[in-house]
């Protein structure tokens, strides 16, 4: 793994990396290692206490790592904090904008902190306002900002500086779907404009919609580490063939059984769960589950072994794995 | 000057220019929370005291030096000490600046620095006020205006300092036990309501002063304004003791502070 650091389309790169805190039992980071490409979107999932905070910590300089390297852009980390703090910036998942400042200025003093000059410092600010629809009411303060406003001003401050990486923690957490649809745009352009991003998220939806390359990890460990579709074939047999069917025959339930023993004799069929459909108000509507790795290529012959048997098809759909799936199997149902 | 030190000082000087943009749209505020105490104090113990024969004349003459040390004191440290304890505790406003890139310890380098300008300018105010309320009480002298600067500095800077150590020890649920265990022993142990000389015939108390180090600014602040009688000089701690012990606790105490501040912000 100790490769990465030399490869320049790695803008970041994490090589045995452990932290054990003080006083705690246990490891919170245990020999991690991930590298991130330079424009890349890389979502670091896990459950609550699996160590993501902590690495993206050491990542961000405000944790020391107990052993192992880790660099942005080439810079290690201990070494040379502040050579990383020009190349970062940190969306965190709560608020931590400054409240005695005016929106505005927010931005302007963020970029006086970095260096950037007066004339281009305001330029940017009210570039960026505009850019997030905040241009109306850069003027106020943070306190009269909804949640969804917040989450955006903290995305345009972190870009004010230019930054190569972005961190950005649970970017979407409690915000309404129109906010979470605009930051999803918002988050794919600076994908587009060659910055490189590493974000946490319990939202699997915004997982598989964001990001490149997902590390799952749990225990301080990474599990997999791998682009979202690789992630969901690895679950096998898990995607389904879903067939409502309605027959008028008085004997449904025995049609539906030799309907359900035809299903499971089909070739590439792994299991097929049939249920009567109880909400419907007329009976003999029944659903069947074909599970299987390429179930989409038994549509058509699921649909004449119903036919043979005398029901018809209502409707057909075809259900991939979901990450959550995926996130599942690998860290568990059990509560954290 | 390498790049990276020009970063840094310019990092410094805009988180310095922010607290100045702050302080000044609360100006009114912050003057009415530093001053209202020493208002009443100069009031009570300077007019109303020797007004009905309690206290001697020139007490006045000998608290007020006692009231600049510390209201510029307490000024400097309250402008460091509960925005750390809040910002340290949860609301993390200083995130942005401890990425900026600059050094850690120059985000606690410029609250000190901040501190000590709030304090400075607190002191500095109670000379207008004084002159207004003890009218004819009023009496400092001119001949040792530097030395009366440099104190009024080291008041602050000792206090914002304090202010650093105490902010990044205290944890936001223990404020109130702050005020009661740290600022009134300190307060009432830092000879202000009482020239430090005076204490000889309570000698356990007069050596006790010595460990608080508002004693020194107060004493600093009397050599420096406490007009001559009889073509005698006030008899005050010795200035060389003075001199060494302001920017001395200036010094360790900040070095202190740093270090908690560390602690509390990188893991």
């Amino acid at each position: 793994m100790s490769g990465f650091a030399n490869q320049p389309e790695n803008a970041v790169v994490v090589t045995n990396l452990v932290k054990r805190y003080a006083k705690a039992k246990a490891i919170a980071v245990d020999d991690v290692s991930f590298a991130v490409r330079r424009g890349e979107i890389f979502g670091l999932l896990g459950p609550n206490g699996a160590g993501k905070t902590t690495t993206i910590g050491v990542l961000t300089t405000a944790i020391v790592p107990t052993s192992g390297t880790a660099s942005i852009g080439g810079v290690n980390v201990a070494e040379d904090p502040i050579g990383v703090k020009r190349r970062i910036a940190v969306v965190p998942q709560q608020s931590n904008l400054d409240r005695s400042l005016k929106v505005r200025e927010i931005l302007t003093f963020h970029a006086a902190y970095h260096g950037v000059g007066r004339r281009e410092r305001g330029e940017m600010a009210d570039r960026l306002l505009e850019q997030l629809g905040l241009g109306e009411r850069k003027n106020e303060k943070v306190s009269a900002y909804s949640g969804g406003m917040v989450q955006r001003l903290m995305i345009a401050r972190a870009l004010m500086h230019e930054p190569e990486v972005l961190f950005l923690d649970e970017p979407t957490n409690n915000l309404d779907p129109q906010s979470r649809l605009f930051l999803w745009e918002r988050i794919g352009e600076l994908r587009a404009r060659g910055l490189t991003i590493l974000m946490t998220t319990h939202d699997m939806e915004e997982a598989d919609h964001l990001c490149d390359r997902i590390a799952v990890m749990d225990h301080g460990k990474i599990l997999v580490n791998d682009s979202p579709e690789a992630l969901k074939r690895t679950l096998p047999g898990s995607s389904a063939l879903e067939l409502q069917t309605f027959t008028a025959s008085a004997d449904h339930a025995g049609m539906n059984e030799r309907i359900a023993a035809m299903l499971r004799s089909l070739p590439g069929t792994a299991r097929v769960d049939t249920t009567a459909d109880a909400d419907s108000e007329e009976p003999g509507h029944y659903t069947h589950r074909l599970f299987g790795d390429n179930v989409h290529l038994l549509i058509g012959s699921a649909a004449q072994a119903i036919a043979e048997c005398g029901a018809e098809v209502r409707n057909v759909s075809v259900k991939k794995p979901s990450l959550e799936e995926v996130f599942l199997s690998l860290t568990g149902r059990h509560l954290r | 000057m390498g790049s990276r030190t020009r970063l840094a000082l310019s990092a410094l000087l805009a988180t310095f220019q922010r607290d100045l943009v702050v302080t000044g749209r609360e100006f009114v505020p912050f003057l009415m929370q530093a001053l209202m105490q020493p208002l009443f104090f100069l009031f009570i113990f300077g007019k109303v005291l020797p007004g009905i024969g309690l206290a001697a004349p020139n007490f006045a003459a000998l608290m007020l030096p006692g009231i600049v040390a510390l209201t510029g004191m307490i000024a400097a440290m309250q402008g460091v000490t509960l925005p750390l304890v809040l910002d340290l505790g949860f609301a993390r406003e200083i995130d942005d600046r401890l990425l900026a890139p600059m050094p850690v310890w120059f985000v606690a380098l410029e609250k000190v620095l901040f501190g000590a300008l709030r304090g400075a300018v607190a002191s500095s105010v109670i000379f207008p006020l004084g002159w207004v309320i003890l009218g004819s009480g009023f009496a400092v002298r001119t001949d040792r205006m530097f030395t009366l600067v440099a104190m009024v500095l080291l008041t602050g800077l000792v206090g914002s300092t304090v202010g650093l150590l105490i902010g990044t020890i205290i944890k936001p649920d223990q404020i109130s036990l702050m005020f009661t265990l740290i600022f009134t022993p300190l307060l009432f142990t830092g000879c202000t309501y009482y020239p430090w000389g005076a204490l000889g015939r309570i000698r356990w108390f007069q050596v006790m002063t010595l460990l608080n180090p508002l004693t020194y600014a107060a004493e600093g602040l009397r050599y420096a304004m406490v007009p001559p009688t009889g073509g005698r000089d006030f008899p005050t701690l010795p200035l060389f003791w003075i001199l060494l012990a302001l920017p001395a606790s200036v010094i360790i105490v900040f070095l202190l502070g740093k270090r908690t501040f560390g602690k509390r912000v990188v893991n």
